[in-house]
């Protein structure tokens, strides 16, 4: 889609991908009730929503450095309803976990956040998670100012690391997928800072301050 | 010890293997085949193995449902073909596993190698129907076809100074794509102390549900320990060695932290990772308590008198 599409064509845009976007629930949704998800079904619905969240945090990620590149502005539109998926997708794969793998064992389940290291560091992605969710509406971004709002989601940097890392804490011994998730991650962040770079040498050449404010927006 | 038994029919002829496959026809009708390929996962097509003639009903039996066919012969931990569940169902049907033969060596009087149809030759096949825990946290119960490894032991003259068993799964980088991938040390190496080898639960298992072993569950021939994590059955094997030092399996060498010699099934001592306190047993929906020994602590618990199983894990 290039240049700018028409507030038609947005809105016609934003309902298609938020039908898409439930496609791999319906998937499974499908598949459980059909009986095709193998042998393991409760370990596959798990993994896939987890995995679902991860690729909901990178395609949230990508919506900046797309936009840079490609000049897609109109992505930033579609940001919020891809963070909000990631958001949706880590609350069911939570779910799972909290009852299909523990049945609502509450002390089982506070033993196994502290004990181990994945579920730890699993469940903290998802406790940040929450705030940015909360926050995600246009009066809620009013309410804080551009900056403050920024400054909190942030924090999406730190819930994407986290989540890699309890993929690759969890698998046994191949580590091939966590890997392919690290190295996207990585090329998403590194651009990130390479930009971030240039740009304040660019500001020091100028003799400029260093501007610090940016809009919500622009991240 | 009273040992149940219903004498009339082996429960693998009483199973419906069609239905499973029936069901799987109707799914493909429906075009399963196309969703569960977008989520990843196989057809999971079976192969039909050879029915095994004058099987005699075995000890040690449990009356729990054993696991279905289909999902027996479609779950598959064999690293040789894959990491995930459902490869060794794609693609372990390029193992010629005709002709096959297996080297029985090391510290014994006679050793020699046993084409596969002698081994079969060796003693009355047996159904056992055993649990089977994964160090994963997931387990079936299954209805193998063997005879005890003794029989195979005894033929060879164990020496005074053998202590260990080693078995060595088919390393064939032709036949095997997961080999090109350094994911363990190749080839699969497991091993046993001979008194654990010697345990009349010990089985080498040629079949299940009365038929060949499919390739993915280890055909022609694997070990059977049931009262031990999954992983230490060792597949497809091509070698047994009996040594006077205790193995290095291939698991102890990819993470020797989480991995220790015995792996006896112990809801007590938790993978470094996760705990081993529950499982899910294939089928059902919730998990179930892991029992200690995998419930065979009647027959082995003795083997372990005095060790201290968290630090032999």
């Amino acid at each position: 889609m290039p240049g700018q599409p028409s507030p038609k064509q947005l809105a016609a845009l934003k309902a298609a991908v938020f039908v898409l976007c439930l496609a791999p629930l319906a998937g499974l949704a499908w598949g459980a009730f059909h009986d095709a998800l193998g042998a393991n079904p409760i370990e596959v619905i798990t993994r896939d929503l987890g995995t679902w969240t991860l690729r909901f945090l990178l395609i949230t990620l990508a919506v900046t450095p797309a936009r840079k590149l490609l000049g897609w502005h109109w992505l930033l539109r579609l940001r919020r309803m891809f963070g909000l998926y990631a958001f949706f997708y880590g609350a069911l794969h939570l779910a799972t976990y909290l009852w299909l793998d523990q049945f609502f064992d509450w002390m089982a389940i506070a033993k196994d956040i502290v004990k181990r290291p994945f579920i730890t560091v699993g469940f903290a992605a998802f406790v940040l998670m929450v705030p940015l969710a909360l926050t995600s509406t246009n009066a809620m971004v009013r309410r804080l100012g551009g900056r403050r709002w920024q400054r909190l989601h942030r924090s999406v940097y730190a819930i994407a690391v986290l989540g890699v890392l309890h993929y690759w804490w969890l698998v046994k011994k191949d580590i091939t997928q966590p890997l392919i998730y690290a190295l996207l991650l990585g090329g998403l962040l590194g651009v990130r800072a390479w930009w971030l770079a240039r740009e304040k040498q660019r500001q020091l050449r100028a003799g400029f301050q260093p501007v610090t404010y940016t809009s919500p927006g622009s991240r | 010890m009273l040992i149940k038994r219903r004498d009339d029919i082996v429960p693998s002829e009483i199973t419906p293997r069609p239905l499973f496959e029936r069901r799987r026809e109707f799914i493909k009708a429906l075009g399963a085949g196309s969703i569960a390929g977008a989520l990843g996962l196989g057809s999971g097509a079976a192969q039909a193995g050879a029915r095994l003639a004058g099987i005699q009903r075995g000890p040690f039996g449990t009356d729990e449902k054993p696991t279905s066919f289909k999902d027996i012969t479609t779950y598959n931990n064999f690293y040789e073909f894959g990491t995930d569940k459902y490869s060794p169902a794609e693609k372990a049907g390029r193992m010629k596993t005709q002709p096959w033969a297996v080297a029985v060596e090391g510290l014994v009087h006679k050793p020699r190698t046993f084409a596969i149809e002698d081994v079969l030759k060796l003693a009355p096949l047996e159904e056992r129907i055993y649990r089977l825990r994964c160090v994963e946290g997931w387990s079936m119960v299954i209805p193998w076809v063997g005879f005890p490894l003794e029989k195979l032991l005894r033929q060879v003259e164990p020496l005074g100074s053998a202590k260990y068993v080693e078995f060595w799964t088919l390393y064939d980088p032709k036949s095997m794509p997961g080999v090109r991938l350094p994911v363990l040390d190749w080839p699969y190496v497991e091993g046993l102390r001979l008194d654990e080898a010697l345990h009349p639960l010990t089985l080498l298992a040629v079949g299940l549900y009365g038929e060949e072993l499919p390739n993915q569950n280890g055909a022609p021939l694997r070990l059977v320990v049931p009262w031990k994590y999954g992983f230490k059955g060792a597949k497809s094997i091509v070698r047994i060695r009996l040594t006077d030092k205790q193995p290095e399996t291939a698991w102890m060498k990819a993470s020797p932290g989480e991995y220790g010699f015995y792996s006896n099934v112990n809801p007590e001592v938790d993978h470094p990772r996760w705990s081993q306190a529950t499982e899910r047993r294939i089928g059902e929906f919730f998990k179930r308590k892991t029992l200690m020994f995998n419930g065979y602590g009647d027959q082995v618990a003795r083997l372990y008198t005095g060790m201290d199983l968290r630090k032999y894990f």
